[in-house]
């Protein structure tokens, strides 16, 4: 019993440092999200390019796609956009929600489609195009019923128009393989065997 | 030394101009209070350890808003919060609820104490039971010292 006791502290000082140590390696920005599993949230949002046209969910249901949280103000948007380019080309749909950032009325900047439309252009052209179409997420509404935090995120929505998962941060060639492609597989090998 | 004070009076007018906040306007205090409450409980999901009153987090600022017109529409405390945690989780609310993930924390010092006051009973037991181990000096050791004594008192 003495014995036990004289060792305790040590056993408690390793017990602390061990989960401390282990805290230096946690992302601290690594979150469960609420938003997977549930069906996608209403809206009713104009095209980026072609404003007549209008999104909602049903609109983009049959197929399981990515929809990838994306601004040209964000670099870590713009590094992504080549590899997600090659993922197109591998035949995955991606659907693009554009985040636009709340105009600075102090700075004298408003809100211009046709500028935007442009900057848009001029991006996907120098960086590569891996959108179907993109949603112009104005007022970042859907966002925020998505529990976007910020840019770039990308949610996985199978062909009923469930979120079956949602990744904060970029798509590179590790994220995707580790942990985005047997998800984005799974549901894909699903679609149109479900009514 | 005037141009000194001049330019002091000139620096002054300056700072009123700096202080530019967003101006929300509500029907009554309660209101009001509510959104400085809720903004300063609910946790920025972008920024770490902020809350959205203090954030400038596009987020913060789009929660913020949201937070403002769901008072503005009547929607309780409860309401609020509610939309926010079905959006971004209970990391978003600084008061963490009471499930099994969590419970711990609020067991962990209740448990610490209780052994701490069985430890402590278990000692006052242990002590009660031992004998008190007082033995009786030597007469010897006695005279002894009072010689020291007598021998230190003579010297003075």
């Amino acid at each position: 019993m003495r014995k036990l006791l004289f060792f305790m502290p040590l056993a408690l000082f390793l017990a602390l440092a061990s989960f401390l140590f282990s805290g230096l390696f946690s992302n601290p920005m690594e979150r469960e999200s609420v938003t997977t599993n549930k069906p996608l949230p209403a809206f009713n949002l104009p095209d980026l390019m072609n404003p007549e046209q209008r999104w909602q969910p049903e609109l983009l249901l049959g197929e399981t796609f990515l929809l990838n949280v994306w601004g040209t103000w964000c670099p870590t948007c713009n590094a992504e956009l080549s590899y997600m380019t090659e993922l197109k080309q591998q035949g995955v749909k991606i659907v693009g929600l554009y985040y636009v950032l709340p105009a600075d009325p102090m700075l004298g900047e408003r809100f211009d489609l046709t500028e935007l439309q442009l900057d848009v252009s001029n991006k996907l052209q120098q960086q590569g195009n891996p959108y179907q179409f993109n949603i112009l997420d104005f007022e970042r509404s859907l966002a925020l019923d998505l529990g976007v935090s910020g840019a770039p995120e990308t949610f996985i929505i199978d062909s009923l128009g469930i979120v079956r998962a949602h990744h904060i941060g970029d798509i590179n060639p590790q994220v995707w393989r580790n942990k985005l492609a047997p998800i984005y597989q799974q549901w894909r090998q699903q679609d149109g065997t479900k009514p | 030394m005037k141009i000194f004070i001049w330019l002091i009076v000139v620096l002054m007018l300056g700072l009123p101009v700096q202080a530019t906040e967003e101006v929300l306007s509500f029907e009554n205090e309660a209101q009001r209070r509510l959104y400085l409450q809720l903004t300063a409980e609910l946790r920025c999901p972008q920024c770490q350890n902020q809350n959205i009153a203090d954030s400038n987090a596009v987020v913060s600022v789009d929660m913020r808003q949201k937070t403002y017109d769901m008072i503005m529409q009547g929607s309780n405390r409860g309401e609020v919060l509610d939309y926010m945690i079905n959006r971004y989780g209970n990391f978003v609310h600084y008061q963490p609820p009471v499930n099994r993930y969590t419970l711990w924390l609020w067991l962990a010092p209740l448990l610490m104490l209780l052994g701490l006051v069985g430890l402590q009973l278990k000692r006052r037991q242990q002590q009660a039971n031992e004998p008190l181990s007082v033995q009786p000096q030597p007469e010897s050791l006695d005279a002894e010292l009072d010689k020291l004594i007598e021998q230190y008192r003579s010297k003075k």
